[in-house]
């Protein structure tokens, strides 16, 4: 089958691998049919993430078609077409039992910290992922969820990943109707985030960047208010002077490890590795966060550490909430927001690009070109 | 509920407000609402047919792992020895860092022994790079090409510097 295969930082080629199999009984092999490259992606492409392994092939976002099954399979058959959520997660363990599937316990023995993650290195469990014609799908009958009829494929891609961390990052920040609320970020995840904070009954909602091609998207997609950190001086005393010298009752981090803003932390966290990446956005949202108020983290972070201001969040009393998503108990409600027509998540995607030129939607993405904002990825022989 | 006159242009403005129409509220729920749940209380094993590494921090193997890409040559040596360590220790993540490096090096080698030249400016993206960064791209080329004339430069006065020396 054709794949993805990450070579080195910066590099990645489409080229043929064996076709996955099925390794244990309640195993399926799913046909994608349409793959996203998420900016957390970009962590693995920089060669930010430990033992991230030359050959993998990443990909956590992905739909396609059942063609194989495990003996033991029993909701889904050959044919059935499903949204893969992005994490690998068993159902039934301590985490799982409390529907944290993103913190499964039972998918990853490289490490107890983060759950399985398709194509996510082998800190993530070693898996292969969705930028492929064909992925393997640990625990068939407990991740995978049919698409009704009705969903749109690119919406359905949508769900397996960006809209539920949006959405999770904004019900993490326990909004109150009429809150504040600051998202760093103007990403696929953050212009989500926006649309979901309006959705659990925000008052005004900001978004930070600095790119003015997505803040202009966002304002349109979201009708948020947003800042262009490189017009700012100081983020913290913007964000104040916007919300009478208090803070934002939310703050958002949409970003993680490759954050702008800072080039100190740009040099520690991103160029000399001294730290799990560049912690900008972990400062900003802790220093322009109001006292007693929520900070809810989904931006990636390496495993080590970071140098962040954590007593001024012990003096301002801050809640502190973060989480890979736990996309599965996410997908009703946000299915029925998008039959409900609130939101439409396909109008995020911007790029539809065949697999074979995927080393070009990597660079694009990146180095972001050509106003772009979210990419698909189509692998051969698909028609629909 | 009634929607504010101010968000009435924000589609689906407050319909998660009440929490009970939170989907992850609270944070830990049970039982958990999976439909149809889930058949078992320990997931049957996978087999497995390559090297998998384990943490430290783990007494056992997990019921399911990745295959792929198992650990090999001398990157992979590297990272036995980082799973030696644990999460917790520092040197687990930094020799994972490193191997990855030694990685990159291993794949250049298997590559070429294949007989495959990697195409790296292709791998790099560099057609989309030439498509809608044209100048960007003029750019590295142009400090690429000076830094190898610089290069160049230099070997070709070694020469004469050897030749003034004083016999």
């Amino acid at each position: 089958m054709l794949a993805l295969n990450y070579r080195g930082p910066y590099r990645v080629r489409a080229s043929q691998k064996p076709d996955p199999i099925i390794e244990h009984p309640n195993d399926a092999i799913v046909q994608v049919l349409r793959s996203c490259i998420c900016g957390s992606d970009l962590h693995l492409y920089h060669g930010l993430v430990p033992d991230t392994r030359v050959g993998t092939t990443f990909g956590h976002e992905f739909v396609g078609t059942v063609v194989d099954i495990g003996e033991s399979v029993q909701n889904l058959k050959r044919g059935d077409r499903v949204l893969v959520p992005f994490n690998v997660f068993c159902g039934s363990c301590y985490f799982c039992k409390r529907e944290l599937y993103g913190n499964c316990h039972n998918t990853n023995p490289q490490a107890t910290a983060v759950g399985g993650i398709y194509g996510y290195s082998h800190t993530a469990g070693g898996f292969d992922g969705g930028q492929a014609q064909f992925v393997r799908v640990p625990f068939a009958d407990v991740g995978p969820t049919k698409i009704p009829d009705e969903l749109l494929l690119e919406d359905a891609v949508m769900l397996t990943d960006a809209f539920p961390t949006g959405y999770q990052a904004a019900e993490m920040g326990g909004i109150r109707e009429g809150d504040t609320v600051v998202i760093f970020g103007a990403g696929p995840v953050g212009i989500f985030a926006a649309k979901s904070a309006w959705l659990l009954g925000a008052g005004r909602v900001i978004v930070v960047d600095h790119l003015e091609y997505r803040l202009e998207f966002v304002r349109n997609f979201a009708q948020c208010e947003t800042v262009d950190f490189k017009s700012v001086d100081d983020m913290a005393i913007h964000i104040k002077k916007m919300t009478d010298w208090l803070g934002a009752d939310v703050c958002i981090d949409c970003v993680g490890c490759e954050a702008a803003g800072s080039a100190l932390q740009r040099l520690t966290g991103v160029k000399l590795k001294m730290q799990a990446g560049s912690a900008t956005v972990l400062h900003w949202a802790i220093n322009s966060v109001r006292k007693g108020g929520t900070v809810s983290i989904v931006g990636v972070y390496g495993p080590t550490f970071n140098a962040v201001p954590i007593g001024n969040a012990v003096n301002k009393g801050l809640t502190l909430r973060m989480n890979q998503a736990s996309v599965k108990r996410h997908l009703p409600r946000l299915m029925e927001h998008i039959r409900a027509g609130h939101i439409e998540p396909h109008k995020l995607i911007t790029h539809r690009i065949p697999l074979e030129e995927v080393s070009d939607a990597y660079h694009l993405f990146s180095s972001k070109l050509d106003g772009c904002i979210k990419p698909v990825l189509i692998p051969p022989g698909v028609n629909v | 509920m009634n929607t504010p006159t101010q968000f009435a242009h924000i589609k689906g403005w407050g319909a998660d407000l009440d929490h009970a129409n939170r989907p992850a509220y609270p944070k830990e729920r049970m039982p958990a609402r999976l439909n149809p749940p889930v058949r078992w209380e320990e997931p049957e094993p996978q087999l497995r047919h390559v090297e998998v590494l384990r943490s430290t921090e783990r007494p056992a193997m997990t019921p399911v792992f990745g295959s792929g890409q198992p650990p090999r040559g001398l990157s992979g040596g590297i990272r036995r020895f980082a799973f030696s360590y644990s999460e917790n220790d520092l040197r687990h993540w930094l020799l994972l860092l490193f191997a990855d490096r030694v990685d990159v090096g291993e794949g250049l080698i298997e590559d070429l022994a294949r007989g495959h030249v990697p195409r790296i400016y292709s791998e790099m993206g560099g057609r989309a790079e030439l498509k809608h960064n044209p100048v960007g791209a003029a750019k590295k080329g142009l400090v690429l090409a000076a830094v190898i004339g610089a290069a160049y430069l230099m070997t070709r006065r070694s020469p004469r510097r050897r030749s003034m020396r004083p016999r």
